[in-house]
C-alpha cells in the first residue's frame, strides 16, 4: 500500500529499515491524502532538487507497516497527521506532527543534516 | 543582479492564478507564477473535488498537479516557497524583489493569493499543533478516541466537525465568542440535540496549557471575565478564513474591511495594471469554479492592458 504523490515511498518497515541503514539522510512523512498531508508532500517534492543529499520518501500512515514510525518513541506524544520524522545515520535526529511549512521543514532540515 | 522582465508577474499559484497564467502563456505572453506555498492553493488541500465540471470525481491534488503541469506546458516560469521583499504596484513598469535577492519586472501584476485557515493567535497555540491542537477533524479525530476535547467556533464547519468528533471524543465542548451562533439553523439544531455536546457562549480560550502535550485550556468568560481551566486532551480550531494580503496592507491597493482586495468585474484593482482574483478579492462564495472564472477574466484583461501598451506582444489565442 502506497500513497498516490509524486514522491518515492515506503511501503515496508523492512524498506525503511534498510533504507536508514543505507542513506546518511532520510526524511520520511507518514500521512495520508489529506489537507494537513498534501502540503508537507508538495514541499518535500519541490525540495528533492535543493537538498540533494536527502531521501525524501512518504510512507503510508495506515499500513500496518508503518508501526514502525507510529510507535517510534518521538513520535509518542504525536495527534496530528502527518508524522514527519528526519533519520540521521540510522536515527532518528528530528520528528514533527501535523502540517509544518517550506520554512519549518528546511530549518529541521538544516539543522539535522547540514545546508543544501 | 539584472531584474528579469515578464509581460505579467501573478503572486499565487492556486486555480486563479494557474489559470490565469495558462491564458496568457497560450497567448505567448511572458509569465511567471509565484507562490509562497506549492501550487495549487486551498485546491491541493481538498480530499474529493467533485463538482469541477469536467470531472465527476478528482483528488484536489491531482486536480492541482494538472492545473500547474499545463501552466507549465505552455511556458509559464513557476517559482514555489518564495518570499516577497519588496513590491512596486504604482510604476508604468512594476517591479518586485525576493529574499535571497532576485528582481522582476512586469507590465502587469495578478494577484491570486487566496486565502488561508484562521490561527486563534493564543499562547500556546504553535507549541501543541499536532500534540493536542488540530484544524482537521477528518485527518486527527480518531487520536481523540475516548477523549475530551474542545471545539472552538461558531460557523457552519465548526458545528458539523463538533457533531462529527462526537463519534471519537467522549465529550465535546464548543467554545464560541459570541453570544450566538452564525451556523445555519439545522447545523444548530444537530448541536443542540447531541448529549455529548457542551457549548460555552461568549467565551474564548486565552491560553493552552500542558508540557509535551495539550492538557487543559484557560477559558475567559467574556461577560463576566472570569477565567477558569478545562482539562482535556485536544482543540480543534474552525474560525473561517482569511485572505492572503497582509502583504498589501498599508500600500495602496484598496482592500475592504475584511482585508480582501476591491475589484471591479473586470477583476481590475483601484491600480493600473494591477489586477486581482481568486480567494483574496472582495465576494460571497469561494468556489474552485469561480476562481478559475476570475483567473480567465484578469488573464484577458490583463493580456488587453498589455497589447494597449506593448505593441510586440502577441494576440491572444482562444
Amino acid at each position: 500500500m502506497v500513497l498516490p504523490t509524486n514522491l518515492k515511498h515506503v511501503a515496508t518497515a523492512a524498506e525503511l529499515t534498510e533504507l536508514i541503514n543505507s542513506e546518511s539522510n532520510v526524511m520520511v512523512c507518514c500521512g495520508r491524502m489529506g489537507p494537513m498531508c498534501i502540503p508537507v508532500y508538495g514541499i518535500m517534492e519541490e525540495l528533492q532538487d535543493e537538498y540533494t543529499h536527502v531521501a525524501f520518501r512518504d510512507m503510508m500512515f495506515d499500513s500496518p507497516e508503518a508501526s514502525a514510525i507510529r510507535n517510534l518513541p518521538e513520535c509518542r506524544s504525536f495527534m496530528g497527521l502527518p508524522f514527519t520524522v528526519y533519520f540521521k545515520d540510522g536515527k532518528v535526529a528530528a520528528a514533527s506532527s501535523s502540517i509544518q511549512n517550506r520554512q519549518q521543514i528546511t530549518t529541521i532540515l538544516d539543522r539535522s543534516f547540514g545546508n543544501a | 543582479m539584472e531584474a528579469k522582465h515578464y509581460d505579467s508577474i501573478i503572486i499565487g499559484a492556486g486555480p486563479a492564478g494557474l489559470t490565469a497564467g495558462i491564458y496568457l502563456s497560450r497567448a505567448k505572453a511572458k509569465v511567471l507564477i509565484l507562490d509562497s506555498g506549492v501550487a495549487g492553493g486551498q485546491m491541493i488541500l481538498t480530499h474529493e473535488v467533485a463538482n469541477y465540471p469536467g470531472f465527476e470525481s478528482i483528488s484536489g491534488y491531482e486536480l492541482s498537479n494538472n492545473m500547474r503541469k499545463q501552466a507549465k506546458n505552455f511556458g509559464c516560469d513557476i517559482m514555489s516557497g518564495i518570499s516577497i521583499e519588496t513590491i512596486d504596484f504604482e510604476s508604468d513598469k512594476k517591479s518586485l524583489s525576493l529574499s535571497g535577492g532576485k528582481r522582476f519586472t512586469s507590465d502587469t501584476i495578478i494577484l491570486a493569493t487566496g486565502g488561508r485557515s484562521r490561527n486563534l493567535g493564543v499562547a500556546g497555540e504553535d507549541n501543541f499543533k499536532g500534540r493536542g491542537i488540530s484544524y482537521c477533524a477528518t485527518c486527527d479525530g480518531d487520536f481523540f478516541t475516548g477523549r475530551k476535547i474542545a471545539v472552538v467556533g461558531g460557523g457552519n464547519s465548526a458545528m458539523e466537525e463538533a457533531v462529527s468528533l462526537t463519534k471519537y471524543a467522549t465529550k465535546v465542548t464548543l467554545i464560541h465568542q459570541f453570544d450566538h451562533f452564525q451556523a445555519f439553523q439545522h447545523a444548530q439544531d444537530e448541536v443542540k440535540a447531541n448529549p455529548k455536546i457542551e457549548v460555552k457562549l461568549s467565551s474564548k480560550i486565552t491560553s493552552f496549557n500542558g508540557d509535551e502535550k495539550l492538557e487543559s485550556v484557560t477559558v475567559e468568560n467574556l461577560l463576566t471575565h472570569e477565567n477558569y481551566e478545562i482539562a482535556l486532551d485536544g482543540v480543534f480550531i474552525f474560525i473561517g478564513y482569511e485572505a492572503n494580503t497582509d502583504f498589501l496592507q498599508g500600500r495602496c491597493i484598496a482592500l475592504n474591511d475584511g482585508q480582501e482586495i476591491i475589484t471591479d468585474a473586470n477583476m481590475q484593482t483601484n491600480i493600473p495594471g494591477v489586477f486581482a482574483a481568486g480567494d483574496a478579492i472582495a465576494k460571497r462564495y469561494r468556489q474552485i469554479t469561480l476562481a478559475v472564472a476570475e483567473g480567465t477574466i484578469a488573464a484577458l484583461n490583463a493580456m488587453e492592458y498589455i497589447n494597449k501598451h506593448k505593441s510586440t506582444v502577441s494576440q491572444p489565442v482562444y
